[in-house]
Order: C-alpha cells, then structure tokens, then sequence
C-alpha cells in the first residue's frame, strides 16, 4: 500500500513508462525522501499487453502490465490516463516529425510532459521527474533537444531528469534544495551499463527489457499498416479500434477500396469475433479456418475473391471447394462455394 | 454500500484497468464493483492496480472466456 506524503514532504509526479529508466528515476527521488506518484499515458500504441494478451501462442507467457509493475516494485500510486483521442492531434500533425517510422518521439515526449505539468498543478504536486538519458535515444532524447523538451513542455525549471541531471544545468527542486544534486547521476550516451548497475544496487529484478521499444509506431510493419489506412482512407484519421486491428492477423489489400483482415489463430479469432457487427465478415463453414474481416467497401465480386483468399488460410486450402458464409455489416447473409486461391496467385504486394 | 458491474469486454490492456480506475473514482469505501473482461492479462493487471491503491478483490475467475474480478473499493 503506498505511502501517503507527509506535509513537510515534496511531491513529484514521474512520467512511468514500465521500462528500467523511469523505475530508476522514480527510485532515486524515493532515496531522496520525495513522494512519489506515477502517471502513465496510454495512446492506444503502447506496446504493453496488447497482441500478448490476443495470439493464443503468448498464453503460456506471464501478463503484466510494466508500469504497474514498476509502481509496486516502488510502493508508489500509478495514474493510468487515457489520452487516445488527444493524441491524435500528436501523431497526424508532428511539428518536429517522424523518426525512422510513424514515431513522433520529440512531439509526444513534449506533449506527455506537458500532460504531466497539467496534472502537477491540478493535484498540487511540485515538479515533474523523467527517466530521461541524453543521448540515449536518436529523436527525443538528444543533447540538443532536452532542452525543446523543456521549453515547449511548458515544465521549464520544474522537469528533472535524475539520471543525467548532473549533465544539465540544476532545475528548481535542485537550487531550492528539495533534492540533493550530488546525489543524482550523470547518465549519458547509449551504455545501459550504468542503469544495469543501479537496478542491481537497488535489488531489481525481472524488470522490462532495457532499450524495449514501448511503442508500436517504431515499428516498421505497424507503421506501414497505417500509413495504408490512411491512404485508403483518403484522411489521416483513426479510431481506437482501426489501431488496435493494426496489430492482429495477416492484413491483404488485393483492391484499393477493401482490406482483409485474417486471423493467424485462435487467439486472434477470438479477438476478431468482438468485430463481428462492425464489419463484413468472411468464415470458413466447410473446414477449419480463420475469421476474416473486410475493412472497406468491397462488391459483391470483390468478396467472393477475398472468400477465395480468406480459403487460402484454412484447412481446405488444397480442397476443390470450400463453402464460405459472407456477412455484410448491414447483417445481409451469402454462402459461396469458392475455389482456394493458389499460394502463386497470392501477390506479394498485397500484404501491407 | 452498492455493488457495481463494468463491462470491459473486447478491451486490451490497460483500457480494463484504466475503466475500473475511473469507475472506482466514482464509488465510495464499502462499494463493490464486478468487472467483466475478456483480456486474460486482466487477471494479473486490475490485482496490480488494486494493490497499489489499496483496493481488495474479493474473488476472480474466468467462464466461458471471460475473466469476472469482484472489487472492494477501500
């Protein structure tokens, strides 16, 4: 049960991701006799969970939330805070761009600092904490750019990063003596080493991957999945849901106007029955075999071509004939008996 | 004191945890919330998130492809 800060005590919120830097950071200021709460954003592209908890070959490996777990190790309170719909303003519209994929990392790290000044001030807490390293990360954490981070932030002297503070010029909670600056580190450059060392000094174990990515937009493939959402869409919008189907299944786009959707098992076919009324859907009734839905708007003729790929994918791939029953979202039924589609006739440049 | 269902079906880690968060804002001490998940990483994240606020969970269990974790807001 966490602690509940004394009036004498200093109050910071620090931004908790789940990986090692933030429980660091966080660690430090508890050290130091600061109280300490978490805050963790969620924009929809976290990594945390999501396709662990859907591909059913994930189920033996333990499920956890790492910010959560980060808290508990720390004793401190975590905030969960959805910010999906503001976010999007982030992602569509980077005033600094993108990294190697659709990761706007400068824009979203100032844009979650400035979220956590808001709830600093909102719950009378006094500065903000990061596990921030120059130099650690090529976009957001630059030498160069620390400071843009504070500055468009908003946070000025009232973000401190306790891994590399010594590296900086001393923030507010330092020159007024809330905390010891002496005391806090001067990380820099890409070495985990040192926050290996310091998590080995403060008996932390079985903690998340150092360096782990923590968000799907650094990832080539999911970027290129939503880059082809856009285009299809004509307009760089998205919902929760159009991000989330992002990471299941194998995605074809055979035509512009419709993608398939198609899951890779049953893990996954579980997850796509929850969008079995908001989509045209594709199942195999004759054999084995996956859901499939369809996101656009495909003929009639286009779905009987997506059935025969959709055929591809199930047991009865080598049948002459496999009976497929077709749901458009309006709730009209067809069955189809379609011939599977040849793995040679399957273009490479439909997979997205 | 009141019991409370929250359906946080076809949601995904941590939208479960973030929903019983913002439900439990909203109850007073005593109250008990059955939550509703088809997420199996809810089983081990909404314990977590009600240990670290001081919440019990009264019981858990998974039917039918569903995990139902029963809450006592503290």
């Amino acid at each position: 049960m966490p602690q509940q800060p004394k009036p004498e005590q200093k109050k910071a919120v620090a931004l908790i991701s789940g990986g090692l830097d933030s429980l660091l950071a966080a660690k430090i200021m508890l050290e130091q006799g600061i109280h300490v709460e978490g805050i963790n954003f969620y924009t929809g592209f976290c990594v945390e969970g999501h396709t662990h908890a859907i591909r059913k070959k994930d189920k033996d490996k333990p499920k956890r939330n790492n910010a959560l777990w980060s808290a508990e190790q720390l004793g401190i309170k975590l905030h969960i805070i959805d910010i999906i719909d503001e976010y999007k303003d982030v992602l569509i519209n980077p005033k600094h761009g993108y990294g190697a994929n659709m990761n706007p990392c400068l824009d979203c790290k100032i844009f979650m600092v400035s979220k956590a000044k808001q709830w600093m001030e909102e719950n009378d807490f006094d500065f903000i904490i990061t596990g921030e390293v120059m130099g650690q990360r090529p976009m957001s954490q630059r030498k160069d750019l620390l400071p843009v981070v504070v500055r468009e932030s908003g946070a000025d002297d009232l973000l401190l990063r306790p891994l590399c503070a010594k590296n900086l010029a001393a923030t507010l909670p330092e020159r007024e003596g809330w905390v010891n600056r002496e005391e806090l580190k001067d990380f820099s450059g890409r070495n985990r080493k040192p926050q290996m060392a310091l998590a080995a000094e403060y008996n932390f174990e079985d903690y998340a991957t150092p360096a782990g990515g923590c968000c799907f937009l650094t990832d080539k493939n999911y970027s290129d999945k939503l880059v082809d959402l856009w285009k299809a869409r004509n307009s760089k919008d998205y919902e929760l849901d159009d991000i989330m189907l992002l990471k299941v299944g194998r995605h074809l786009r055979p035509q512009p106007n419709y993608k398939l959707i198609v899951s890779r098992e049953d893990g996954e076919n579980k997850f796509l029955q929850g969008y079995k009324k908001q989509f045209t859907t594709i199942e195999i009734k004759s054999h084995n075999g996956p859901l499939s839905l369809v996101d656009g708007e495909p003929s009639d003729d286009d779905l009987k071509f997506a059935s025969r790929i959709a055929a591809r994918f199930s047991q009865g791939r080598d049948a002459k004939n496999v009976t497929v029953k077709v749901t458009r979202d309006t709730g009209e039924e067809a069955l189809y008996d379609v011939q599977p589609m040849p793995a040679s006739e399957i273009q490479k440049e439909w997979y997205v | 004191m009141s019991h409370f269902t929250l359906d946080a079906r076809r949601t995904l880690c941590p939208m479960p945890v973030i929903k019983t968060q913002n439900k439990i804002a909203e109850l007073e001490p005593g109250d008990t919330l059955e939550v509703t998940c088809t997420d199996p990483g809810a089983l081990n994240d909404i314990p977590a998130w009600c240990r670290i606020n001081g919440h019990t969970i009264t019981s858990s269990r998974e039917q039918d492809d569903e995990v139902i974790i029963v809450i006592q807001v503290n």
